[in-house]
């Protein structure tokens, strides 16, 4: 028998037209006749809006048509946002600003001319008149009481607030041996996939359908969304997602301007395009992070960790996006990691400030819940001058599961020792051990910092899946999950083949198109695998048990009597008597067999029925140079779980990319804003990411723990790197600089910063100087 | 006030009326229909428009068609020859170069014209080579080992 499929280093079926320029993105889509939109912007982080003129916009060569916010009002009072809490405040986020900026960036006006220049010249045309109010930036000095107010509306910018408690938090601090406490600032990142947003919205009055192009993570959800809002019934609204460069959740939102391109493209019947420009992408995309957090351990001698108490002030930005409130409950939900840690008490603000808001961004709100109990065990062990490694041993979770932890989860499965034991085995870390204190001695600064992470994936409500065999014997899939990159049209070709008994190359999966897929929810939160993939094994179930009772029907044996293997049903004990699938599927389209429809095909929808829990142990070595304060990323050892992988060719590419952003996010990555709320890290020139000479080869290695939550027992990868990546490096940033009495340093560790610490510690401790003047005499 | 250019464009002559500020890139994609070239910045960052102009690999958003006048330019729908894929494009294909393929079209002309200058680059010669070109989504492991992967193919086929 051919090898199962599942588990094979397979290239994707995807690549062929990616890597010869005839793939088709958003931007490539432009039918006969299409206008472009351009939209004017708020210069200012919070202003009255006291009048918006485009009169001379309308003037100008080429333009078409305009709409302000009070006239879009009429037609869509608000920006979705799908989530409710009891309580939260919810502000309308009006598609166009309606008397008062809230964010540099906010859409103010919008344009539509023949050409993308003329729109663009259009836009600027367009007039305004801003009275300047003080603009709120910092989520802490937003709480206070006599702050001003992003939303007048509200009688403070407390968005939301929860406490989460579990077991008895106030003894365990006070029976504690040691208690280490630690502010961290989990700063504001900028998702950037290297596709910008876009939009095409096409009217066709004669059938009254719309048909919308987006760079959408969700193309079921943007096509029920659009519906409502434009009062359109959902049968009258396709929205197509073609190939997306990248989304990292930055494209799971509706945002304005695809709400803007259908309003313009239905008034006058035109295609309708608007390609966001990478300026636009900084101040206009939802952005990530941005918490400040207080963490307090209590801990015994031994480092066993007794109780954490961890206050998250998530600064949100000024609206809500689409699931913005939820973000940060998942910093609360895993805030004790992969730790038994009986008592807890978790507290979230979420605040608004004049800003961009923030929704999920690749691991959203899971990479700062890693931070936080990660630098935390970390600071214990250097607390009690215990060996990182065996604080998180002696604290690890060790069964049986599924498990209750203090931050209400119900975690699946996990063997958080074995992933962190392969870890420290593959990265050597006993002789790293040795060798960074023969390095200190000569004055080079080595560290090793670990991360054993915990991650929460196969976010429900449910996906769906659809398996047609065709009368030639060929399989077409459709999911309603939407990958853009992750390469799902391999993947789920595998999941099938081996189900269906027949070559990967034979089944084709298409996605993304609300025409021609039923149903969906979408690829985000890492559930494409795990939520998505079991819809698809399930309709092959489905399928097959049809194609037995065909099968049953040619051979004329009860089903009971029959087995497949190698794409052919035959009759036990008399294997000779056998029919492929092909002719099974031949005969479901031609002959009728009795009990039976015709066709041979089946949907499923898996309805998730409870989160499941990845995780692993990264390990990065870092070398830092005390006269620059550069950080150099020696080496990198990742191994996680998953449960089963269906694909380990992509499941590592999933990894490597988590892993580049997550240590953007370590090392240089911030979204930088003034006081008066102007964004200063706006273009690439001043926002850095990682380049290809930034990191090294990375080496990567899964243990194998299924979850029993699923069919596939897959859990899922998409978000592990990124969680995993960011404590690790710090970690290993922190322990370099060890030597100096640095104890924290909030990221990016960017030269500067590290620089200054050490020039802050040299100063507070003459006598650590010897650390740099010993390389002198070594060497 | 529209100004006449010629260029070559993947072995194509090519003749059009353009506005002097139309950059390159918005030539190809938009004139040409060329559309495997990328813009993902305004401010030449990323590479996601790197073609080869000359045998050089510029970026397109960065020069405006009027001064690419004359110029023999390649891109990637001209990388194949005869339907047989470029080392470069099996060498992605092959280790997983690329994830949502953006930056891939970009990626692959830099990397033809860093192949071209050293022809067994180190893993650091690969990087240096590239840093003009950002991915956001493979942490460049798989794309190092793409060229490595095309530089093994090229100096194969040299030495047959
Ligand atoms: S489009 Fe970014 S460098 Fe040209
Ligand atoms: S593959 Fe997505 S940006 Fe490189």
């Amino acid at each position: 028998m051919a090898a199962p499929a599942v588990g094979s280093r397979i290239k994707r079926r995807e690549d062929p037209r990616l890597i010869t320029g005839t793939g088709n993105y958003v931007e490539d889509v432009t039918p006969a006749g299409t206008l472009y939109m351009a939209l004017a912007r708020s210069p200012h982080a919070h202003a009255r809006l006291r009048r918006v003129n485009v009169k001379d916009a309308l003037q100008h060569p080429g333009v078409v048509a305009a709409l302000t916010g009070p006239e879009v009002r009429q037609i869509v009072d608000s920006v979705p946002c799908v989530v409710d809490f009891p309580d939260l405040k919810k502000p309308k986020w009006p598609v166009l600003a309606v008397d008062r900026v809230r964010y540099v960036g906010e859409a103010v006006a919008a344009v539509v001319a023949t050409d993308r220049a003329m729109a663009v010249d259009a836009a600027s045309l367009v007039q305004t008149d801003y009275l300047p109010l003080t603009a709120v930036t910092d989520p802490e000095r937003a709480l206070r009481p006599r702050s001003t107010r992003v939303h007048a509306e509200f009688k403070d910018n407390q968005a939301w607030y929860s406490l989460t408690e579990a077991g008895d938090v106030d003894s365990a601090f006070r029976e504690a041996h040691v208690v280490v406490k630690q502010r961290l600032v989990n700063q504001r990142l900028i998702p950037l996939a290297m596709e910008t947003r876009g939009v095409v919205a096409q009217y066709h009055a004669a059938s009254g359908l719309l048909t919308v192009w987006s760079t959408s993570q969700n193309p079921h959800q943007l096509k029920s969304q659009l519906a409502a809002l434009l009062g359109l019934p959902e049968n009258q609204v396709r929205v197509i997602a073609p190939d997306v460069g990248g989304g990292f959740g930055s494209k799971i939102d509706v945002y304005c301007e695809e709400i803007l391109a259908c309003i313009f493209a239905l008034r006058l019947g035109r295609p309708v395009k608007w390609i966001e420009e990478r300026r636009e992408n900084f101040q206009g995309t939802i952005h990530g992070r941005d918490q400040v957090d207080y963490v307090e351990v209590a801990a015994q001698r031994d480092g066993v960790i007794t109780g954490l108490k961890v206050k998250v002030i998530a600064d949100v930005g000024a609206y809500w996006g689409f699931f913005s409130p939820a973000i940060a409950t998942s910093t609360i939900g895993l805030a004790t990691g992969c730790y038994a840690i009986p008592n807890f008490r978790g507290e979230l603000y979420e605040v608004f400030t004049n800003k961009t808001p923030v929704d999920a961004y690749r691991g959203a709100g899971r990479p700062e819940a890693a931070y936080i109990i990660e630098r935390a065990v970390d600071l214990v062990a250097l607390e009690l001058a215990l060996d990182p490694a065996e604080v998180r041993r002696k604290n690890f979770i060790g069964g049986p599961f599924p498990y209750a932890t203090a931050g209400g989860m119900s975690f699946d499965s996990g063997n958080y020792r074995a992933a962190l034991d392969k870890a420290l085995q593959s990265a050597g870390y006993q002789r790293r051990r040795s060798e960074q204190k023969r390095l200190r001695q000569r004055g080079r600064y080595q560290g090793i910092g670990l991360s054993s992470y915990i991650e929460l994936c196969a976010i429900g409500p449910w996906e769906m899946g659809a398996v047609r065999v065709d009368a030639a014997g060929k399989v077409t899939v459709l999911t309603g999950t939407s990958p853009h990159g992750q390469g799902e049209e391999t993947t789920f070709a595998q999941i099938v083949a081996d189900q269906l008994q027949v070559a990967v190359e034979e089944v084709a999966v298409q996605h993304g198109d609300t025409a021609v897929v039923p149903a969906g929810i979408g690829t985000y939160g890492s559930r494409t695998t795990a939520v998505g993939g079991s819809a698809v094994l399930n309709a092959c179930l489905l399928v097959k048990e049809k194609a037995f009772k065909i099968a049953s029907h040619l051979l004329q044996v009860p089903e009971d009597r029959l087995t497949f293997a190698q794409g052919t049903f035959a009759v036990k004990d008399a294997p000779d008597r056998a029919v492929t699938l092909a002719k099974v599927a031949a005969q479901a389209y031609t002959g009728s067999v009795p009990g039976a429809e015709m066709g041979l095909e089946a949907s499923a929808y898996f309805e998730a029925p409870n989160l499941v829990f990845p995780f692993g142990t990264h390990v990065a070595v870092v070398e830092v140079d005390p006269e620059t304060g550069e950080v150099k990323l020696v080496r990198y050892v990742a191994v996680d779980d998953a449960g089963n992988i269906i694909n380990p060719l992509t499941a590592e590419g999933q990894v490597h990319g988590g892993i580049a952003q997550g240590v953007g996010q370590a090392l240089m990555e911030a979204a930088v804003y003034d006081e008066s709320g102007q964004l200063v890290t706006g273009t690439l020139m001043d926002y850095a990411i990682p380049a290809a000479e930034d990191l090294p080869l990375f080496e990567t290695a899964f243990t194998v723990t299924p979850t029993p939550r699923n069919p596939l027992g897959a859990k899922g990868i998409g978000e592990a790197g990124t969680i995993g990546a960011t404590p690790a490096v710090v970690n290993a940033v922190m322990d370099a600089l060890a030597p100096f009495g640095i104890r924290h340093i909030d990221m990016p560790l960017s030269p500067e910063r590290v620089w200054r610490a050490i020039q802050e510690s040299a100063k507070a401790r003459p006598a650590r100087r010897r650390g740099p003047s010993a390389r002198r005499r070594g060497s | 006030m529209n100004r006449q250019v010629t260029l070559r464009v993947n072995g194509v002559t090519q003749q059009h009326s353009v506005e002097p500020r139309l950059l390159l890139v918005y030539y190809l994609r938009e004139v040409l229909g060329l559309t495997g070239t990328h813009v993902g910045c305004d401010t030449s960052q990323c590479g996601a428009c790197t073609v080869l102009l000359e045998g050089q690999a510029v970026k397109s958003c960065t020069i405006l068609a009027v001064q690419a006048d004359g110029a023999e330019i390649t891109t990637i729908e001209g990388l194949a020859r005869d339907g047989k894929l470029h080392p470069l494009q099996t060498g992605f294909w092959e280790e997983h170069g690329l994830q949502c393929g953006f930056c891939t079209p970009g990626m692959i002309m830099a990397a033809c014209q860093l192949l071209e200058r050293i022809p067994d680059p180190s893993e650091a010669q690969i990087r240096h080579g590239l840093a003009g070109n950002l991915c956001r989504c493979t942490g460049y492991h798989n794309i190092v080992r793409a060229v490595q992967h095309a530089a093994r193919k090229l100096l194969e086929t040299k030495q047959r």
